[in-house]
């Protein structure tokens, strides 16, 4: 199996601060695989997405992508290859939900009728029919709507790998499940390498073939669900998971309550 | 009035075109420095504040005061009235361009860099027609009081409308004083509703409503 991304040794601290945003990361994702990147607010796990498609350049250490350093390609060409997906989207209000879409193909050069065609293709694919949502401006779309619209441009060049950052962290429950099941089932589709970033166990868990653990810029763990749950690396870990199930205790204990409450109505 | 339009026709015609040159000639300048100028401060937020500062002070000079400083320097006649109306625009055209690059939604710039635009087609393509309004909205300004602050000018021997006003008030013809109040007001209200439509459809484009 290939490695779509290693990090060696990757270090970066931010100008003026007194510690390492990501410290000192050594790691290898996949080809193929969904790599979730789980953690704390403020513990690193933008700044270590951003310097795979080099928004941000790390102080020492190595990143390749599929062999080569990133380092000495151009980060504009890279970008290309790789999709990035943001929580608060940042679609293009000044164009249509096709053109959108269309962007990075017309970059390009892709030709027109090839354009059009990927555009319906990948509409269909995030179940927004083209004929209603094509010629629709951003505003005129709903949250949900409008980050299915941000993964299909994202895909729109059949990059290599996804960078996907709290892709749906400002979504409602119910419309954030069904973007998973749709995330998942264009994962099995297309089997392309996605690097997820999410604070939320629940959706780190059930997303990733393996979860990355981050806290204080430092990996705790990179291991697949199961063997984080049997056999947590270390207490940052245990206790994270502790902390999930705990919850979901509260849930089954607060679902009896009510049954008892609503029973003494009755 | 109208007898003595059919009378003398060149004393409006020729300062009505000379008041649309010298406004067209400031407002062209004005927009090339502070063009450049706002794309020399883009990249540093604190210098921004700073010499927009310092030209909202240089604005707030009553404009007679500033030609009597800058006719020692430059002379009568056009030439200052120009250079004095470009340093007033400035203020107007330098804080809206700055401010209409800001308005942009920094999550848009930075989705269209993780997509692998270049600088170039970020500038040409997303953040130039999202500035758009705003810097419409400052030319519109511009070009209002440029318009208005010209006729002073005509103290200078600048021509334009102003020189209809100031030989009225000197002979106290009634005529000529109403002729230049007319035509510059007209052409300030024409420009404003000209650009303000501009400054619309960008308006409406940017919401994707146009
Ligand atoms: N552009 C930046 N400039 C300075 N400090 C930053 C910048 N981005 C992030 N940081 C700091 O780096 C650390 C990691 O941030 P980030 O990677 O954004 O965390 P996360 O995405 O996990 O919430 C935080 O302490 C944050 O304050
Ligand atoms: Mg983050």
């Amino acid at each position: 199996m290939r490695t779509a991304v290693e990090f060696r040794s990757v270090r970066k601290r931010f100008p003026k601060a007194s510690y390492d945003a990501v410290s000192d990361v050594s790691l290898k994702i996949n080809e193929g695989e969904i790599v979730t990147i789980l953690g704390t607010s403020g513990c690193g796990k933008t700044t270590l997405l951003k310097m795979v498609n080099r928004l941000y350049e790390p102080d020492s250490g190595e990143i390749l992508f599929f062999g080569q350093p990133i380092r000495q390609m151009n980060p504009v060409e890279l970008r290309r290859k790789i999709g990035y997906v943001i929580q608060q989207v940042g679609l293009f209000p000044h164009m249509n939900i096709g053109e959108n879409i269309a962007t990075v193909p017309k970059i390009l050069g892709w030709p027109k009728q090839k354009i059009e065609k990927r555009v319906d293709e990948l509409l269909e694919l995030v179940q927004l029919p083209a004929a209603e949502f094509k010629k629709r401006y951003p505003h005129q779309l709903s949250g949900g709507q409008q980050q299915r619209v941000g993964l299909a441009r994202a895909l729109a060049a059949d990059p290599a790998i996804m960078l996907l950052d709290e892709p749906f962290g400002a979504i409602d429950a119910i419309t954030r499940r069904s973007l998973q099941d749709e995330l998942l089932s264009i994962h099995r589709k297309f089997r392309k390498t996605f690097l997820f970033v999410t604070h939320d166990i629940h959706e780190a868990f059930r997303l990733a073939d393996r979860v990355l653990i981050l806290d204080a810029g430092k990996v705790q763990q990179f291991a697949a669900p199961a063997e984080i749950c049997s056999k947590p690396a270390c207490g940052f870990v245990e206790k994270l998971v502790d902390s999930a199930r705990e919850e979901q205790l509260e849930w089954k204990a607060g679902g009896a309550e009510n049954d008892q409450v609503s029973a003494s109505l009755s | 009035m109208i007898k003595f339009l059919l009378r003398y026709p060149e004393k409006v015609v020729v300062p009505l075109l000379q008041h649309i040159e010298l406004t067209g000639l400031t407002l062209l300048i004005s927009i090339v420095i502070a063009s450049a100028l706002s794309l020399l401060l883009m990249r540093s937020r604190w210098l921004s504040q700073l010499v927009v500062g310092l030209f909202s002070a240089v604005y707030a000079i009553p404009s007679m005061a500033l030609f009597a400083l800058l006719i020692p320097l430059f002379g009568l006649g056009e030439k200052t009235a120009v250079i004095v109306l470009v340093i007033y625009n400035q203020f107007i055209l330098v804080r809206n361009i700055l401010g209409g690059f800001h308005s942009v939604d920094p999550a848009v710039i930075e989705s269209a860099y993780g997509m692998g635009m270049s600088g170039a087609q970020i500038f040409f393509k997303i953040r130039l027609p999202l500035a758009s309004p705003v810097i419409l909205a400052g030319i519109k300004i511009a070009a209002v009081s440029t318009i208005g602050i010209a006729t002073i000018g005509a103290t200078i021997n600048s021509g334009g409308l102003g020189t209809l006003l100031f030989e009225g008030l000197q002979t106290m013809n009634m005529v000529k004083i109403l002729w230049g109040t007319l035509l510059s007001s007209l052409l300030a209200i024409a420009a404003n509703l000209l650009l303000a439509a501009l400054e619309k459809k960008a308006r409406k484009a940017v919401n994707g409503e146009g």
